[in-house]
C-alpha cells in the first residue's frame, strides 16, 4: 500500500507510466482481510453470547467471501486499473454492519418490535453487489452519464418529492423520507444522492466558465450574475422544501452541502462557499425556529439528558442520551462484541444508531478505526477526482465522495451528539436496503471513474525503427 | 480543478477529524461520567451481570447468596438466608427498588467494579475466568444475632450489641423485619406491602430510628456529674432530694414510679437501683445543660455522622432547652432522642473504662479467592470519661442488676458480671402513648468487657401499662444476647 501511495504522490500527472501494475492483486490480498475480519467478528459474537461458534458461520463466511470474490473477478475483467482500496473498504464496512445487525437481532425482545434483520440485510447486500457489478459491466465509460444530465434532474426531483406524498408510519418519528410499498420501504433519498450528483456534474461542467468568469466584484467577493444564480436558488429552495415537507434535516443538509462543494470545485471561487454557507445558515435558522420537529431535535441536541428529567420537554426522547451512554459505557476498549447493552437505545438501534453499538462494544479503539475506514474511502474517492482526466469525471467523483463524507459526518455527528440528530443511515453499516444498494452503486461509479483515470495511455503505434532497435538490443 | 479538490479533501478530513475528537471526548474524557450516570441503566444491569459478592457473618457464614436466574436483562439475583434476621445489617439489593446499607455502600466492591479489584478482574479476564464480585465480612456474631432476633420476635423493637473493646457490632436486630429476598427481583409487590404495613418493617429501628431514652439516660447524667465532681462524687454519697421534686422555675411536680420507693435523700447508688426520677432530674439541673451536653457529645450525641459504615440517625441532647426542660432531658424525657446504637455506645464506654470505640460492622473486604483487600482497625472514637468515672458508673449499673431491689434483676447471668440500666420512656402528647421499654447493659467475664447491649421494645396495645418496664420487656432480650456472646 505504501509503495502504491508513494508511486502516485510523486507523480500527479494523469497519465500513469506504462506498464504500471494494475493493483488487482493488492485488492485481492486486502479483500481477504476485509472478509476475515467480519467473519471473526461474527464468531466473536457467537462465542460471547452463546458460548459457541454461530451455526451460520460457514454460510456467512462463504456468502461474504463469495460476493467479494465475484466482485473482485469482475473488477479484474471490467475495471482492471481501478483503485484497489475501495472494494475491500466497502466490503469490510458492509461485513461489520451485518455482524452488528445479527448481534442486535440476538438481543431479541430487549428491543421492542425486534425482528431478525440480518438475513434480509445480507440479501440487500447481495443486491447491492449485483448492482455494483451491473454498473461495472454495463457502464462502459462514466462519461455516458453526461448524456442524461437533465433526465437525472427530473428523476432526482421525483425521487426527492415522492416521500412527501406517501403517508408516513408512526415509527418514522415524523421524518418523511420513506416510501412504504407493501411489505418493504424505500428511502429514495439514498438514490437521489447519486442521481443528483450526476445532474450537478453535467450541469456545472457546462456552466462552470459562465459561473466562474461572468461575475461582479462586490466588497472583495465575486458575486455571480442573477441568471447564473438561478439554479442555486432552486436547489436552496428545494432543500428548504425537503426540510419543511419531509422534516428531513439530514437530506437537506446533504444536498445543499453537496451542491456548494461541487459549485466550488467547478468554479474555483471561494465566494461560492461563503455564499452557500450563508444561505444554508439562514435556511436552517429560519426553519428550526418555526418547524416543531426540527426544533425538538435541536433542543434534544442542546440538552440530551433533559428527557430523563422529572419534567421532560414535549416530544423529547431518550435516544440521544441513551446513545451517549452507549459510547461512554464502551470507554476506550469497549465491552467486546455481544457484551454491550446498546439495545438500551431501543429505537433505530440497527439503523441510525448502529454506530452507538459499535462505540459500546468496540470502544474508542474500534470507533476510531471505523472513522478511519470511512475517511480512507472518501479520500480514495477524492484521489480519483484528482486523477480523473475529464471535468465531468472530476466533478462526479468529488460529488459522490463528498456526499458520502457529509452523510457519514451528519449521521455520526448526530448519534455522538456533535450536531443535531437527523434521520440518515450510516453508509454500508446500518440496516436498510436502499442505503446499502445505493452506496454499492456509488462505489461502483467511483471505481469506474478510477479505472478510466488510471488506465495507461494507449501505447504509441510501434514504428519499425523502434522494433529494429529492440532487435539490435536483444 | 485539482486545487479546490484538494481543499475539499482537507475539508472532508476535517469532518472525520471532528468525529474523532468527539469520540475521544465521549469515550475518553466523559466515559466514566456517562458510564456511571444515574440514568444509565447499565449500572443497574451490571450489578447483576456477574455473581455478586456476598456479605458474611464474622464466623464466615454468608448472609446473602447470588442466585443465577438468567433473566433477559438480569443474570443474577441477590437472595438472603434468614432475610428478616439479617436485613437490618445488610440492607437490600433489589433490581427494581435499588440498594441500601452495606449492599449500597459496598456496591462497587460487591459487584466487582471497585478499582481495587481491577488487577484481579484483568487477570480473570485473561485467564478466561468469569468476573465475580468481592465479599464483605461483617463483625456480626451469628449466635448473638440469632439470640436477639429470637428474643425480639413478635415484638416491635430493636437491639444492638457491641464489643466494647473494639467497637465491633456483634448484633443488630430490628423487628418486625422484612425479607429482602422477596423483592430482590422484578416483583415489587412485597416491597409495596412492606411499605404500607403500619408496623413499619422496613424501618431499621436499631440505626435509623430515634426514641426518648427514658431512664437509661441517667447513666449519661451520672457520668457528667462524676466528671464534674459535683454535686456528688461517689455512688454512696447521699443526695439531697425531696420526695416530690418541683421542676425548677415551675410549679410542676415530678414524682417517681411509686411513692414507696426510697428516693428521698437516697444515695446515688440506691437512686440508680430504683431509677429515681427526682434524684437525677435534680442532679441534671445542678450539673447544668452545657456540661450534660458536653458529656453526651463525647458519647456520640449531636453527631450526624456516626457511620458504621451505615450512617446512624443523629441522637440528640438538646442544647436549647429551658431550665425545667433540661431537668427532664437529664432523665431521658422531653427532647432527648437516641438510637439504640447510641445507647449501646454509652454502655460500651462504661464497660471499656471510659474509652468509646468507633462502632463498625464491616470487618474485611475480600476478593472471591479470600485475599483480604482491606481490614477495619478498631479505633477510639473518644475518651468519653475517666476510668475512675467509669468504675463508679459500673458500680451503679452492676447495682441495678445485682442488688436485691434493682430494676434490672432480670438480666442477671450466673458467672458473669452484668451491669445494666432499665428505662421506661414516656412519649406522645401528655405521655398518653404506651411507653417504650429500654434496657442497656454490658457483660464482663473477669475484668474483660465482652459485650455492651441496648434493647428497646415498643410496647403493644395488649401490654398492660404497668407491666411495660424496661426490666420486664427489654432486659430478657439483653440477657439472651449477653448469654450468647459470653457463652454462659
Amino acid at each position: 500500500m505504501s509503495s502504491y501511495g508513494s508511486s502516485n504522490s510523486s507523480n500527479n500527472t494523469t497519465i500513469t507510466p506504462q506498464g504500471a501494475p494494475n493493483r488487482r492483486n493488492t485488492e485481492l490480498f486486502l479483500l481477504i482481510f476485509a472478509v476475515m475480519v467480519p467473519v471473526f467478528a461474527y464468531a466473536n459474537v457467537g462465542l460471547a453470547m452463546d458460548g459457541s461458534l454461530p451455526a451460520g458461520m460457514l454460510g456467512y463466511g462463504c456468502g461474504m467471501g463469495g460476493l467479494a470474490l465475484v466482485a473482485h473477478l469482475v473488477m479484474r475483467r471490467f475495471a482492471p486499473y481501478a483503485d484497489p482500496l475501495m472494494l475491500p473498504l466497502a466490503t469490510l464496512l458492509n461485513g461489520l454492519g451485518l455482524v452488528m445487525i445479527w448481534r442486535l437481532d440476538k438481543a431479541g425482545p430487549l428491543i421492542p418490535k425486534n425482528y431478525p434483520a440480518a438475513s434480509n440485510q445480507l440479501m440487500w447486500s447481495g443486491l447491492g453487489v449485483a448492482l455494483f457489478l451491473g454498473v461495472l459491466v454495463l457502464l462502459k465509460d462514466h462519461r455516458i452519464l453526461q448524456r442524461y444530465t437533465y433526465i437525472s434532474m427530473a428523476v432526482a426531483l421525483v425521487l426527492l418529492a415522492a416521500p412527501a406524498f406517501f403517508p408516513s408510519r408512526p415509527e418514522d418519528f415524523g421524518a418523511k423520507i420513506w416510501i412504504h410499498l407493501g411489505g418493504f420501504s424505500i428511502q429514495p433519498g439514498e438514490f437521489a444522492k447519486i442521481i443528483l450528483t450526476v445532474f450537478f456534474s453535467g450541469y456545472l461542467m457546462v456552466k462552470r466558465d459562465a459561473l466562474a468568469l461572468a461575475s461582479r466584484r462586490f466588497m472583495g467577493l465575486y458575486l455571480p450574475r442573477g441568471r447564473d444564480l438561478g439554479p442555486i436558488i432552486v436547489i436552496w429552495i428545494l432543500s428548504i422544501l425537503i426540510l419543511v415537507f419531509e422534516t428531513d434535516l439530514g437530506s437537506s443538509l446533504l444536498f445543499f452541502g453537496l451542491f456548494v462543494v461541487m459549485l466550488y470545485v467547478a468554479t474555483e471561487r471561494t465566494s461560492w462557499i461563503i455564499f452557500g454557507l450563508l444561505m444554508s445558515a439562514v435556511g436552517a435558522v429560519v426553519v428550526a425556529s418555526f418547524e416543531p420537529h426540527v426544533k425538538i431535535r435541536v433542543n434534544a441536541w442542546l440538552d440530551p439528558m433533559a428527557a430523563f428529567g422529572p419534567h421532560p420537554p414535549a416530544g423529547a426522547t431518550e435516544q440521544i442520551g441513551q446513545s451517549l451512554f452507549a459510547f461512554g459505557s464502551g470507554g476506550v476498549m469497549g465491552t467486546g462484541l455481544g457484551q454491550g447493552r446498546s439495545w438500551l437505545i431501543l429505537f433505530a438501534t440497527k439503523s441510525d444508531f448502529i454506530l452507538g453499538s459499535f462505540g459500546e462494544e468496540l470502544g474508542l479503539a474500534g470507533l476510531m478505526a471505523i472513522f478511519l475506514i470511512y475517511g480512507l474511502l472518501v479520500q480514495r474517492g477524492l484521489r480519483t477526482a484528482v486523477a480523473a482526466r475529464d471535468p465531468f469525471g472530476k466533478l462526479l467523483a468529488v460529488g459522490l465522495s463528498s456526499a458520502f463524507a457529509i452523510q457519514v459526518f451528519v449521521v455520526a455527528g448526530g448519534v455522538t451528539g456533535l450536531i443535531p440528530l437527523t434521520g440518515m443511515t450510516m453508509p454500508f453499516m446500518a440496516q436498510g436496503g436502499s442505503s446499502v444498494v445505493a452506496n454499492w452503486a456509488l462505489v461502483a461509479v467511483l471505481l469506474k471513474i478510477s479505472d478510466t483515470a488510471r488506465r495507461p495511455a494507449p501505447e504509441p503505434a510501434p514504428s519499425p525503427d523502434a522494433e529494429a532497435t529492440q532487435i539490435v538490443r536483444a | 480543478m485539482n486545487k479546490p479538490i484538494r481543499r475539499v479533501s482537507i475539508f472532508c478530513m476535517l469532518l472525520v477529524l471532528a468525529l474523532m475528537v468527539r469520540a475521544n471526548w465521549l469515550q475518553g474524557v466523559k466515559a466514566h461520567a456517562l458510564a456511571t450516570d444515574t440514568n444509565n441503566k447499565r449500572v443497574l444491569y451490571d450489578r447483576y451481570a456477574h455473581p455478586r459478592g456476598n456479605i458474611f457473618l464474622a464466623n464466615g457464614k454468608p448472609m446473602t447468596k447470588s442466585e443465577f436466574v438468567n433473566g433477559l436483562r438480569f443474570k443474577y439475583k441477590q437472595s438472603w438466608t434468614d432475610g428478616e434476621m439479617y436485613a437490618p445489617v445488610t440492607g437490600y439489593s433489589s433490581q427494581t427498588v435499588g440498594n441500601t446499607q452495606i449492599e449500597s455502600l459496598e456496591d462497587d466492591f460487591l459487584s466487582g467494579n471497585d478499582d481495587r479489584l481491577f488487577f484481579r478482574n484483568t487477570l480473570d479476564m485473561l485467564t478466561g475466568k468469569p468476573k465475580q464480585g468481592g465479599n464483605v465480612i461483617t463483625t456480626i456474631d451469628q449466635k448473638a444475632q440469632k439470640a436477639a432476633y429470637d428474643a425480639l420476635k413478635g415484638k416491635k423493637g430493636a437491639a444492638v450489641a457491641i464489643d466494647p473493646t473494639t467497637g465491633a457490632i456483634l448484633a443488630m436486630v430490628s423487628t418486625p423485619s422484612y425479607d429482602p429476598s422477596k423483592f430482590a427481583g422484578q416483583d415489587t409487590s412485597a416491597y409495596t406491602k412492606y411499605l404500607s404495613d403500619p408496623n413499619g418493617p422496613m424501618i431499621n429501628r436499631a440505626l435509623k430510628e430515634t426514641y426518648p431514652p427514658g431512664s437509661t439516660f441517667k447513666i449519661v447524667t451520672a457520668a457528667a456529674m462524676f466528671e464534674n465532681g459535683a454535686p456528688y462524687n461517689n455512688p454512696n454519697d447521699r443526695t439531697q432530694t425531696p420526695q416530690v421534686y418541683m421542676l425548677p422555675n415551675t410549679h410542676t411536680p415530678l414524682t417517681n414510679e411509686s411513692k414507696y420507693e426510697p428516693c428521698a435523700n437516697a444515695t446515688v447508688l440506691v437512686a440508680m437501683e430504683y431509677s429515681c426520677n427526682t434524684v437525677f432530674a435534680k442532679i441534671g439541673h445542678e450539673v447544668g445543660k452545657d456540661k450534660l451536653a458536653a458529656q453526651a457529645e463525647k458519647l456520640g450525641f449531636n453527631n450526624a455522622k456516626v457511620d458504621t459504615p451505615v450512617r446512624a440517625a443523629e441522637s440528640v441532647f438538646p442544647r436549647d432547652s429551658d431550665i425545667p426542660g433540661t431537668a427532664l432531658d437529664a432523665i431521658g424525657q422531653h427532647n432527648t432522642r437516641v438510637t439504640p446504637l447510641q445507647m449501646a455506645m454509652v454502655a460500651s464506654a462504661v464497660a471499656n473504662n471510659g474509652s468509646l470505640m468507633q462502632p463498625y460492622m464491616v470487618d474485611k473486604e475480600q476478593t472471591p479467592d479470600l485475599t483480604t483487600i482491606s481490614q477495619t482497625k478498631p479505633k477510639e472514637m473518644s475518651r468519653a470519661f475517666s476510668p475512675e468515672t467509669a468504675q463508679k458508673l459500673q458500680t451503679l449499673m452492676q447495682g441495678v442488676v445485682e442488688s436485691s431491689h434493682g430494676t434490672g434483676y432480670a438480666a442477671r447471668i450466673p458467672g458473669v458480671t452484668v451491669g445494666g440500666k432499665t428505662g421506661t420512656a414516656q412519649h406522645g402528647e401528655n405521655n398518653k402513648e404506651l411507653p417504650y421499654a429500654w434496657f442497656i447493659s454490658y457483660a464482663k467475664t473477669g475484668d474483660t468487657p465482652k459485650v455492651a447491649v441496648a434493647v428497646v421494645v415498643e410496647s403493644n396495645e395488649g401490654d398492660d401499662r404497668a407491666g411495660i418496664a424496661g426490666g420486664k420487656l427489654a432486659a430478657p432480650v439483653a440477657k439472651a444476647i449477653m448469654e450468647a456472646v459470653t457463652g454462659k
